[in-house]
């Protein structure tokens, strides 16, 4: 047997863009079409397939307090049925080659994601143009979905880990959009009709602002003039820009919020504080300080002390959910509804050590080292490079980002890590969010 | 580059396969037992599943926080799944780093830790998994019908196992199944990823040669006699949603009947995907789809058929919106096999099938780690051969083989139909 001490590398992996195949200038083709669309392309021969993902400026922000689901309903009517295609025609030519697109909405966006056999490229394009530009939002589909939505709704609401999360929400975010779920309430999708959907259509689709990536077995420039061949011709004179995030107002004190979903067995936990946005500069100390927390390895810290030590729970681990606006940094769990209260103790107290006690300068090397050697394995897929630079445009990266990634990571101090932590970690703004039995 | 898959033993037993390719800087790696649910005796179901989890608990080389860290300061990843036939564990590395892999899984093939006290702090941990499975409706009723379909055969229970189980299982049981049943003889080694065959062959044998073979594993033989007549059970609990699932008894993935069932289950409920790391695509234009969400009887349908080395379910699972029920969508479905049973369907919808089987093959074979695991899963009940010709196999079905399946096993009489069915609902 060969078990004289384990190779753990003392140093941190050092790697350059061209000989490691991070995306970068040298290999992704940026194209921005006259009318405002923003194509990016990557090629990658060793797959015989092609993944497209983009996103455009139309989210839930738009959506009225009543109607609150707008744009997720908007987005999951497109593909029911177009002025060229009825909705099993849209389906029959997606899945009988073997290819997928969906929709969804966001606060903030529209995404949409697609993959097919490179000799399928054109079909995905033109069924996605189709559903983008020319939905008909026939009438009896629009009623499937909502019967769809309403399942969704009614499934969520006794999801002990999705009412929590929620819950968590209302407490962080009074009177603010991320207050809201994008898929809305019962109430307010019931109160959607045809008409909020062909209007919120018009008034939020368009070129402006929209992005698309393609990333598999074809020339990125043969993939950009495809896409110029379906898109170039879009506008939309009557396309609003979406509103943008009103001040966060910071809690008075420390909230707790319980909702209790009954025949449960398990509670889940959502605890923790407001975070910095992504574009923060101090974005990238919160995400290593994140790591030391509640994910390197088995779920960090909190993995060591809740699961490891106590047993106390399945998984327990920390967030950070950084995007446009201000994101959560939390800490979940799910738990046995009698250990509730002793796992947030013991958050509690590994929070106060966190921000008390710069993290270890092992800990710090350990996360970098963790950052730095997983980009590879996230890049391995064509979906994985196309939500790559997606990241790119969406927080305006730059093309250079993981070319950098290396400096930038190794860069960071001990004392970032806990400046950020105690500029975030405000235990009298703190928010606890529990669903269960 | 070697895009073929080299295939070896060692002299104590253990099976080895290779596959080279040089897509990107990684390695798969990838030990699977033959050893899951299926050997496990009322008393101590989940006992393979628990196993598992103690398999992360280190060994006296090599403590548990240290491996965690040298695989994570890698950017690794490395996990572990227990299934019906089999345990598999598998760590995705950097191409210049599979020595650690090696030596971990080599290691903790004979050394894994488990002791009275790592046990304890297990247990409730393994109950807190089992409690989060339990909020889901859907593990609720996949139980009872596991249950219901198998009176006889270990396929009765579900991996996790038994409440009564978890609470019950000692020390001495874990060790009893860890020592027999993770032995070389008893296990493959799937390795996947940009790396010289020949070098990697010699790894495999420095790490792997030393560690004795064991005696031959125990197998439990209780055959599942047929179902002398259709069962049914129900499931009641808080969710508004109802869920209809329909499970037939199918036959092994060994059977040569395995391969029309699967294009049945593609016409039926679309295509069914064999990766575990892509997912699949819509089936909106399968049968069932349009027969029962098109009617706006329910909101969705998939099917699934798993490949086993014994006897098995393919199941019909239904989400029936609130306001609906479930004994509308049964005759519906019933019409729907009646259809295939007495015609068999046009060639066009099956090459359509093996068209949506290719694709889905090719989006899974990005991954190095599906690579891999194709390699190891098809060994568990067959030959990796059998992963190989799969798309062939499928694309020999004919209409008439369907048309046979269909009458063959989806009868009522080998059939279980389950319904979680809400409380709520019935009040209002």
């Amino acid at each position: 047997m060969h078990q004289n001490s384990l190779n753990v590398s003392k140093t941190i992996p050092h790697f350059a863009g061209s000989q490691t195949g991070l995306p970068g200038p040298h290999d992704v083709v940026r194209k921005t079409l006259p009318n405002g669309v923003v194509v990016l392309a990557r090629a990658n021969f060793n797959s015989p397939s092609v993944v497209i993902s983009g996103y455009l400026s139309a989210g839930a922000i738009s959506d009225p307090d009543d109607k609150l689901g707008l744009a997720d309903f908007t987005a999951s009517a497109l593909m029911r049925g177009t002025e060229r295609r009825e909705f099993q025609a849209i389906y029959d030519a997606l899945e009988s080659s073997g290819a997928s697109l969906g929709f969804s909405a966001g606060v903030h966006s529209t995404r949409f994601g697609g993959k097919a056999l490179v000799e399928d490229l054109d079909l995905l394009l033109d069924i996605l143009k189709d559903c983008l530009e020319h939905p008909r939002f026939p009438p009896d589909q629009v009623e499937r979905v909502r019967a769809l939505l309403l399942a969704n709704l009614a499934i969520r609401a006794q999801d002990t880990a999705a009412m929590a999360s929620l819950a968590f929400d209302q407490i962080m975010y009074p009177d603010h959009p991320y207050s809201r779920p994008e898929d809305g309430f019962m109430e307010t999708v019931e109160r959607i009709d045809r008409e909020d959907l062909i209007r919120f259509h018009q008034d939020f689709y368009g070129p402006r602002g929209m992005v698309i990536v393609i990333v598999g077995g074809i020339e990125p420039e043969k993939a950009i003039e495809k896409v110029e061949r379906y898109f170039e011709d879009w506008i939309n004179p009557s396309q609003n820009t979406p509103d943008g995030l009103p001040e966060l107002k910071v809690l008075a004190e420390p909230t707790q919020k319980t909702i209790k979903i009954p025949g449960k067995s398990q509670a889940d936990i959502v605890m923790g504080f407001i975070g910095p946005k992504r574009k923060d500069p101090g974005y990238i100390a919160a995400a290593l300080a994140n790591n030391i927390l509640g994910q390197f390895g088995m779920y960090g810290r909190i993995g060591k002390v809740i699961r490891e030590r106590e047993g106390l729970a399945y998984y327990a681990y920390s967030n950070l959910q950084a995007g446009i606006g201000p994101g959560a940094w939390t800490i979940e769990a799910g738990v046995d509804p009698k250990n509730i209260d002793k796992v947030i103790e013991l958050s509690i107290n590994e929070l106060h050590k966190f921000t008390e006690e710069p993290v270890q300068e092992t800990e710090l090397e350990d996360s970098k080292s963790n950052f730095i050697g997983r980009l590879p394995l996230s890049l391995e897929s064509n979906s994985g490079v196309a939500s790559a630079l997606l990241n790119l445009e969406w927080y305006d990266l730059g093309l250079n980002y993981y070319l950098n990634y290396y400096e930038m990571i190794r860069s960071v101090t001990i004392e970032e890590l806990h400046e950020i932590t105690k500029q975030y970690m405000r235990f009298d703004q703190m928010g606890i969010a529990l669903a269960g039995p | 580059m070697n895009d073929a898959i080299t295939q070896f033993q060692l002299n104590n037993g253990l099976s080895v396969l290779l596959k080279e390719m040089h897509t990107s800087p990684l390695i798969s790696h990838w030990i699977w037992y033959r050893v899951g649910s299926r050997d496990e005796k009322p008393g101590v179901t989940g006992i393979s599943h628990w196993t598992e989890h103690m398999l992360f608990k280190g060994t006296p080389s090599f403590p548990a926080g240290e491996l965690d860290r040298a695989i994570s300061r890698l950017g690794g990843l490395w996990n572990a799944m227990t299934y019906l036939d089999w345990t598999a564990y598998f760590e995705v590395l950097p191409a210049d780093q599979s020595d650690l892999a090696l030596q971990l899984e080599a290691d903790r093939m004979r050394n894994a830790i488990i002791n009275e006290k790592e046990v304890e702090t297990e247990r409730t941990v393994i109950i807190s998994e089992r409690q989060g499975n339990e909020n889901d409706p859907l593990f609720l009723l996949q139980e009872e019908i596991q249950a219901a379909a198998f009176r006889v055969h270990p396929y009765h229970h579900v991996i996790i196992g038994d409440m009564a189980d978890l609470y019950s299982i000692q020390c001495q049981d874990l060790l009893y199944h860890y020592q027999t049943y993770y032995t070389p003889n008893n296990a493959v080694l799937a390795i996947a990823g940009d790396f010289d065959t020949n070098e990697m062959a010699a790894k495999v044998m420095k790490y792997f040669e030393e560690i004795p073979p064991g005696a031959a594993p125990p197998r439990l033989v209780r055959p599942e006699p047929e179902q002398p007549g259709e069962r049914r059970v129900m499931v009641e609990g808080p969710e508004e949603t109802t869920y209809l699932q329909i499970a037939y008894h199918t036959p092994s993935a060994n059977d040569p009947n395995f391969y029309p069932l699967s294009v049945l289950d593609s016409l039926l409920t679309g295509p069914s995907s064999l990766n575990l790391f892509s997912g699949g695509i819509s089936n909106k234009t399968s049968r069932l789809y349009r027969a029962l969400v098109e009617r706006e009887l329910a909101v969705g349908v998939s099917g699934g058929l798993s490949a086993t080395i014994d006897p098995y379910l393919y199941t019909i699972t239904v989400t029936v919106p609130p306001g609906k029920k479930a004994e509308q969508s049964l005759p519906v479905i019933d019409e729907e096999i009646a259809r295939l049973q007495e015609s068999p369907p046009q060639m066009e919808e099956l090459t359509r099938a093996v068209k949506q089987a290719r694709a889905l093959f090719a989006y899974g074979s990005e991954s190095i780690s599906n690579q891999a695991f194709w390699l190891g899963f098809s060994e568990m009940f067959a030959h990796y051969e059998w992963f190989e010709s799969y798309l062939n196999r499928l694309a020999e079905v004919t209409p008439q083989d369907i048309q046979r399946v269909a009458q063959t096993y989806l009868r009522p009489q080998n059939r279980v139909v389950g319904e979680y069915r809400s409380t709520v609902n019935q009040k209002g």
